[in-house]
């Protein structure tokens, strides 16, 4: 079949003398209008002449055509190649004159005609040399399932050399084989054959078959592939049901009150309807009873009441029937779709697993430097979002400067990491070790540093969000299955979260300095009595902290927007997270993340519609959780205790 | 109280002469009497202001005198708009939908109506049914005690949940900041049957006062909003002064020993909480038919922030104090960010008030709490005690 | 005094040099309402900006009725309350004849009442969800069936989508665009169950569940399209995850309606190369005006800043607006009103926009691809097409219509052929 495609392409080229009757621009010229504005629908004709054309460099035509190359000379009309500014000729495929100075208008195919081009270039590109192209071929394919496609691509595949390109191959035509095997037994073998695979077109391949219609009938009809039996109530809805009853004609339409409102308008006679005074009609009742004379005296159809609706919906079934007729075929797409959907329910559980431990990550991040200094010091930092945003900006500032994203990232970090530390330390020197003593006006003081610090930022970048791009080997996601993925960026966050979480959990355990700060959090004089010097733990603490959270704003940076506001949206979160944890505990806000991050994205599962919602419940369910266990799931005792 | 009262509390008294003193002047003033060196939309500001300065006085009680700092009080004050703009919005399209539906053939069904409305005011947030929490916006005076059953309510529960679990400090500043946040994006959103982020708009037209001119509206609420705020002041400064004033103190000054004096912190907390939070909701229902819109992001927790930061700068634990850090932030915030005030050129680079103005502020409330504690009523005090 | 002398000169000088063209005493006042700071700051400086150019061009051409144009700029700061009072201030201190201003929705609807009681007369220029007409107000911006429905109509005939997920942000605009578009799917036979409506807050971030979700949708072999009328930055993670999941414009096509150049500015555009937005103007329109309008704006501000729909929009109605005054002789609002209905300009975009009896214009539109510069391919612009206050396809509104000119109301109902209310609902 191929092989006597090629034949004849090949004859063509060798005999131009016989094209010359039809060239392809004269075929163009035929279909201008379409060319220059080409439409999904309107541009089969032109597919089909260029086609049946036979001729060679009508494929070429396509590609360029696809690709945009493809304009228009206003002067006269014709169409030209546009390339490296030169216009080709599109037949000879030579170069007739620059493109400057040429009123040119560009053919821009749009995305449902670009599809449409692929479609009819699959033919031809199933088997060429170009891999990028057989590739092309086999993904227009598999975006438009068609029964012409199943012999030329079953052709084409004994001669593929690559091995995952015939995979792909052999693997669509056994969904081709599906839908458009000549006999059903070959179809319930390719079915069979689908087997385990969860992805997205094998589902779409078997739901398609197993697509249905609604019906409604007095009894069941005959010889029907009824997929299932629909009770009005249960299965679908009274109202619903009674609307398929209506446009079956099988019963007559519910009189809306609106519809008896304009009966009873159309037929006021003298100031009084149905006998009835107008002026009376001010009640549903009274005008129920109007509408009743009026149906008795038959001016108006009778009124269709709730008893009457009830009676016809039980006197018809209501079914649900396949489009396919064949009860094998449907059976057999039943039991291998059902099969696929329990593992799809089990992968997607798995998939809103990992999104939830990715949330998790992102909010641990952002909070455990507060945990530190909230959790140690029992210091409020209002601005601690605000420094999660000056990591982001400085790992933006630093793209500025570093092209290169890889080296950009492994810059910024630590370069976020010094200057939130120094801005901690700034603070903690200048401001907060003055209140201690008052941890109410640290909130309030902080919260002032926190709006100058937005304000500031606004002003230096202004308050459009700025960009912070991940190095290409972040983008893409790690695929488990069809349904299972996750991007490595949010893997990479999920690392970075580990990290520190191991980090921290081994200064404050294995070093001097978490052995002094553990002294300082559980009783400070005690702690200073034997040496340590208070105001230096401090001074590290909030510096480690805020050091954290500007790696914190690096990392959310890379995922979300780069903004002056971005603290906010994550501060009363990384609060919650802290409080819900239990103050002081690296495993508490590691519990607390972990508990928002699940429950936020199980609520979500629950109503996928509406995310605003879900945050609103987590909320709720926080201020309640805190009425139970005021001091959070791990509780500590000392100092944070001691109130 | 009366006379003792008023003597023992003469700043009180010197307070309310000066409340009069300026009301008057401001309606002298106004476009009401022809002078019209003040202008309508200064008259609301005003007014406006007024209100700021009653939930002040509120937040100052429950902060500066009981120790509460409570991050959700403009949760309250949100509350208390929302119920009287319920009824400000039903009412006043009521009249309209009435009077287009008289050119009916057929009088209205009660039914019809309540659709007819339904669609006026929800219509443009895509549906026209009634959500249940209208079910009183007809009545006005459902709506008024809405306005203070509501926030005393939410209060109450919130207030009973949180101190019986004995969540004090900044915890509970955390879990009032919760709240007003959970509010906040409740309200945000349409499924809330509150109009969504629109919001409800429009509260400046008072139905049954079509034809009487803003200039007279805004000077009618203006009184309203010093009378609330003559006798708000009044009341707080008689609880707070008493020996329940002392016991409060005492609560903010060590929890644990009054309750060891046989004291019930928690019922005089709760008590504070939720008379305070009542006052919020009076302040807020005053405050919207004057600024005309209300939206959910009046009730974000920077708004509650900003209050306890008003307070913080006029002086904690003197209601005065309140009064003057509210009026005094809110009136400068607007001056500064309307452009009022002109721009520095520095040569090199000029300096816009818009853009400074926020960074102005927020290190003013550094500086306010490292070195003026008392706020701008600790200056009053230095004044008033030297010539002793 | 010598300090102030040079000073004194200057400003004479400036005075003189300003108004030594123009015929009359007072000049001519224009309110700009637009927030300079808070979070619409981004979006509506620059329209603040668009105005001020405007008006510089209108001197330079000689003013309006021998007067010189004066803009009055006031700052709403983003809150919401206060372009109700701005307003106010705009019309009974500034007293300014016209106001141009406001981008959010919520921010109109707090002026409304102001300007209705008042008298006065705003230009909106963003692209709004509908279902209102005001006496006092102009929308130059696309009503839904100006820009929402064609780019779904766009889906569904060119690109085949059978399936569609509506994202937005829980607001307003998105809440009633998708109701709107539900009805309209559905009057073209999308089944209810192949729409799927997710509504998230403003500058969300945490997409991942909400692409799987859409992904997800293609399991029963439809075609998939997203309608985005995502606000803001929240787009930016939108189209990062999307770009993650490996999902390209040619597997699930996204069409935003809040996605124009100045948002793509200073943003890497690879993820979104190939997505569609739906406006009534791109800077990649090509005509000479648009070309003159580009270069101008480019001289006054820089090389690097781009034009936008809501730009053309105040250019249309400034413009609009210079003639009725011309026409009528007077800023007197009443007959600056009647003289707008009817009025002509052409469009950047080619064609000519009128303003129609119910306050909204008659403007083509447009569909582009992202490229990879953060412009737009214009792959689809259709004929003018006329603004419709009240949707045709909400059975509430399907009976109302609004016509100032002929009927003096802006919400009739035909069914009953009576006259709703002459104020707004806001």
């Amino acid at each position: 079949m191929l092989r006597k495609l090629l034949m004849a392409l090949a004859l063509c080229c060798a005999m131009p003398a016989l094209a010359t009757a039809q060239t392809l621009q004269s075929i163009l010229q035929t279909h201008s209008e379409e060319v220059a504005k080409p439409g999904r629908r309107t541009v089969g004709v032109l597919l089909d002449d260029l086609v049946a054309s036979e001729l060679p460099q009508a494929v070429p035509f396509l590609e360029a055509w696809r690709d945009r190359e493809i304009v228009l000379r206003e002067d006269d009309g014709l169409f030209f190649r546009q390339r490296d500014g030169d216009l080709f000729d599109l037949d000879t495929g030579e170069v007739v004159g620059a493109s400057d100075g040429v009123a040119l208008a560009e053919a821009r195919p749009n995305g449902g005609v670009r599809r449409a081009i692929g479609d009819v270039l699959v033919q031809f590109q199933l088997s060429d040399p170009d891999i990028t192209k057989r590739q092309a071929a086999v993904d227009a394919i598999a975006r438009s399932m068609d029964a012409s496609q199943l012999a030329p691509l079953a052709a084409s595949v004994a001669g593929e050399p690559d091995p995952t390109l015939r995979a792909t191959k052999e693997r669509l035509i056994g969904l081709l084989q599906a839908s458009f095997a000549p006999t059903a037994d070959a179809r319930i073998q390719a079915i069979a054959d689908l087997g385990s695979d969860l992805s997205v077109d094998t589902r779409a391949v078997l739901s398609k078959i197993l697509a249905t219609e609604p019906g409604v009938a007095v009894t069941l009809p005959e010889g029907a592939n009824i997929a299932a039996i629909l009770t009005p109530g249960v299965d679908l809805g009274t109202d619903e049901a009674y609307a398929q009853l209506v446009k079956a004609s099988l019963a007559p339409p519910v009189t809306s009150a609106a519809d008896v409102r304009r009966a009873l308008e159309a037929n006021i006679v003298d100031g009084t309807v149905g006998g009835l005074p107008v002026a009376t009609m001010d009640t549903q009742e009274a005008r129920a009873a109007a509408y009743q004379v009026l149906a008795e005296a038959g001016t108006v159809p009778p009124l269709v009441t709730p008893d009457d609706q009830a009676a016809a919906l039980n006197a018809h079934v209501f079914y649900l029937s396949y489009s396919e007729p064949d009860v094998a075929i449907t059976d057999a797409a039943r039991a291998s779709l059902d099969a696929i959907e329990t593992k799809v329910a089990l992968s997607q559980a798995a998939d809103l697993g990992l999104d939830a431990l990715s949330l998790a990550s992102i909010y641990f991040l952002a909070a455990i430097g507060l945990a530190i200094t909230f959790g140690v010091m029992g210091v409020i930092n209002m601005a601690h979002g605000e420094f999660i945003m000056m990591g982001a900006y400085t790992g933006y500032v630093v793209q500025l400067f570093v092209p290169d994203y890889t080296v950009s990232i492994i810059i910024a970090l630590p370069l976020a990491f010094a200057v939130t530390f120094g801005a901690g330390v700034a603070m903690e020197r200048l401001v907060i070790r003055h209140l201690y003593h008052r941890p109410l006006e640290t909130l309030l003081a902080t919260f002032g540093i926190s709006i100058a610090l937005q304000q500031l930022a606004k002003n230096i970048f202004g308050t459009q969000a700025r960009p912070l791009t991940s190095p290409s080997w972040l983008d893409g996601a790690l695929v488990f299955n069809d349904v299972i993925a996750i991007s490595y960026i949010r893997i990479a966050i999920f690392v970075l979260a580990l990290i520190f979480l191991a980090l921290i959990v081994y200064v404050l355990r294995r070093t001097r300095l978490g052995l002094e700060v553990r002294a300082v959090t559980q009783n400070p004089g005690m702690a200073s009595s034997m040496g340590i010097n208070p105001d230096r733990i401090n001074m590290m603490t909030f510096g480690l902290g805020s050091g954290i959270a500007g790696i914190a704003g690096v990392a959310i940076g890379l995922f979300a927007q780069v903004t002056s506001e971005m603290g906010q949206a994550y501060i009363v979160q990384s609060f919650m997270t802290v409080v819900v944890g239990g103050v002081g505990s690296v495993f508490g806000t590691l519990a607390g993340a972990g508990l928002i991050g699940g429950l936020q994205k199980g609520i979500e599962w629950l109503n996928p519609s509406n995310t605003l919602a879900a945050q609103t419940y987590m909320i709720l369910f926080i201020i309640l959780f805190i009425q139970f266990r005021p001091k959070g799931i791990v509780a500590l005792k000392g100092r944070s205790s001691a109130d | 109280m009366g006379k003792s009262f008023l003597s023992q509390n003469p700043s009180v008294l010197w307070f309310l002469i000066g409340l009069s003193v300026f009301t008057l002047v401001v309606t002298l003033l106004s476009e009401v009497t022809g002078i019209a060196f003040i202008s309508t939309s200064f008259v609301k500001t005003l007014g406006k202001t007024l209100c700021l300065c009653l939930i002040a006085v509120a937040m100052d009680v429950v902060w500066g005198y009981c120790g509460i700092l409570s991050l959700g009080h403009f949760a309250f004050f949100g509350i208390g708009g929302y119920a009287i703009g319920m009824w400000l919005m039903y009412a006043r399209t009521e009249i309209i939908v009435l009077e287009s539906l008289a050119g009916q053939v057929l009088p209205p069904t009660p039914q019809e109506v309540s659709d007819a409305i339904g669609t006026q005011i929800f219509g443009v947030v895509g549906s026209s049914e009634f959500p249940l929490i209208w079910a009183f916006a007809d009545s006005l005076a459902l709506q008024l005690l809405m306005v203070v059953l509501v926030p005393g309510a939410l209060a109450l529960v919130f207030g009973w949940l949180a101190f019986r679990s004995r969540v004090t400090g900044v915890y509970l500043s955390i879990l009032t900041q919760a709240m007003t946040l959970a509010l906040a994006l409740y309200l945000f959103q349409n499924d809330s049957g509150l109009r969504g982020n629109n919001g409800l708009s429009g509260l400046q037209n008072i139905p049954g006062f079509e034809d009487t001119s803003q200039a007279t509206i805004s000077i009618i609420f203006f009184w309203a909003s010093a009378l609330a705020l003559g006798l708000g002041y009044v009341f707080f400064a008689w609880v707070v002064s008493g020996k329940m004033g002392s016991v409060i103190k005492g609560i903010r000054d060590n929890e644990a020993r009054v309750r060891f004096l046989g004291y019930h912190v928690e019922s005089y907390k709760l008590f504070i909480f939720t008379i305070t939070a009542v006052v919020s909701g009076i302040a807020g229902a005053l405050y919207y038919p004057q600024a005309g819109i209300i939206n959910p992001g009046e009730i974000a927790p920077i708004a509650s922030i900003y209050l306890a930061v008003w307070v913080a700068i006029g002086g904690r634990g003197r209601l005065y104090g309140a009064v003057i850090g509210a009026a005094f932030v809110s009136l400068l915030s607007s001056w500064f960010t309307g452009g009022g005030a002109p721009d520095v050129p520095l040569g090199f680079y000029t300096i816009k008030w818009t853009d400074w103005w926020l960074v102005l502020l927020g290190l003013s409330f550094v500086a306010v709490t490292l070195f003026f504690p008392k706020g701008i009523g600790g200056l009053f005090d230095k004044l008033v005690r030297k010539p002793s | 005094m010598a300090k102030i002398l040079p000073l004194a000169s200057l400003l004479t000088a400036g005075l003189l040099s300003s108004t030594a063209a123009f015929a009359c005493d007072d000049p001519i006042k224009v309110g700009v309402l637009h927030s300079l700071s808070g979070t619409m700051a981004i979006s509506e400086t620059t329209l603040k900006d668009t105005m001020e150019l405007l008006i510089e061009n209108q001197n330079a051409a000689g003013g309006l009725l021998g007067c010189e144009i004066e803009a009055v700029v006031v700052d709403p700061a983003s809150d919401w309350p206060l372009f109700a009072e701005k307003a106010r201030e705009l019309l009974t201190v500034s007293e300014v004849d016209v106001i141009f201003g406001s981008w959010t929705s919520v921010s109109r609807k707090s002026a409304l009442p102001v300007l209705e009681e008042l008298n006065g007369l705003m230009f909106y220029p963003v692209q709004y969800e509908g279902e209102e007409s005001s006496r006092n107000v102009f929308y130059t911006g696309a009503a839904p069936n100006q820009q929402a429905i064609p780019a779904t109509d766009y889906f569904l005939e060119e690109l085949g989508v059978e399936k569609f997920a509506l994202l937005g942000t829980d607001y307003v605009y998105p809440r009633t665009t998708n109701n709107i578009l539900e009805a309209y799917l559905m009057d073209n036979g999308i089944a209810a169950e192949d729409i799927f409506v997710n509504y998230t807050p403003f500058g969300h971030s945490d997409w991942a569940t909400i692409v799987a979700d859409v992904v997800a949708l293609g399991a029963d072999g439809k075609q998939v399209g997203v309608i985005s009328t995502i606000n803001g930055d929240a787009n930016i993670g939108f189209y990062k995850e999307l770009a993650a999941a490996g999902v390209s414009a040619d597997d699930i096509p996204v069409v935003a309606f809040s996605v124009g150049e100045e948002e793509l500015s200073g943003l890497d555009t690879t993820n979104l190369v190939g997505h569609l937005a739906a406006w009534n103007y791109f800077q990649s329109a090509e005509s000479e005006l648009n070309d003159e309008w580009v270069a101008a704006w480019k001289a006054k501000m820089g090389e690097d800043r781009v034009t936008n729909d809501p730009m053309e929009a105040h250019y249309i109605g400034f413009n609009m607006w210079v003639n009725a005054v011309t026409d009528a002789g007077t800023t007197d609002v009443d007959a600056v009103r009647e003289a707008m209905y009817g009025q002509e300009f052409p469009n950047l975009t080619g064609g000519t926009a009128v303003m129609l009896p119910n306050h909204h214009l008659a403007k083509p539109v447009l569909i582009g691809e992202i490229t990879a510069d953060g412009q737009f391919d214009i792959i689809s612009q259709t004929e003018e097409v006329p603004g419709d206050a009240w949707t045709d396809y909400l059975p509430e509104s399907a009976v109302l219509v609004s016509d100032w000119q002929e009927l003096g109301c802006g919400m009739y109902n035909t069914e009953t052929e009576t006259c709703v209310q002459l104020t707004s609902n806001y």
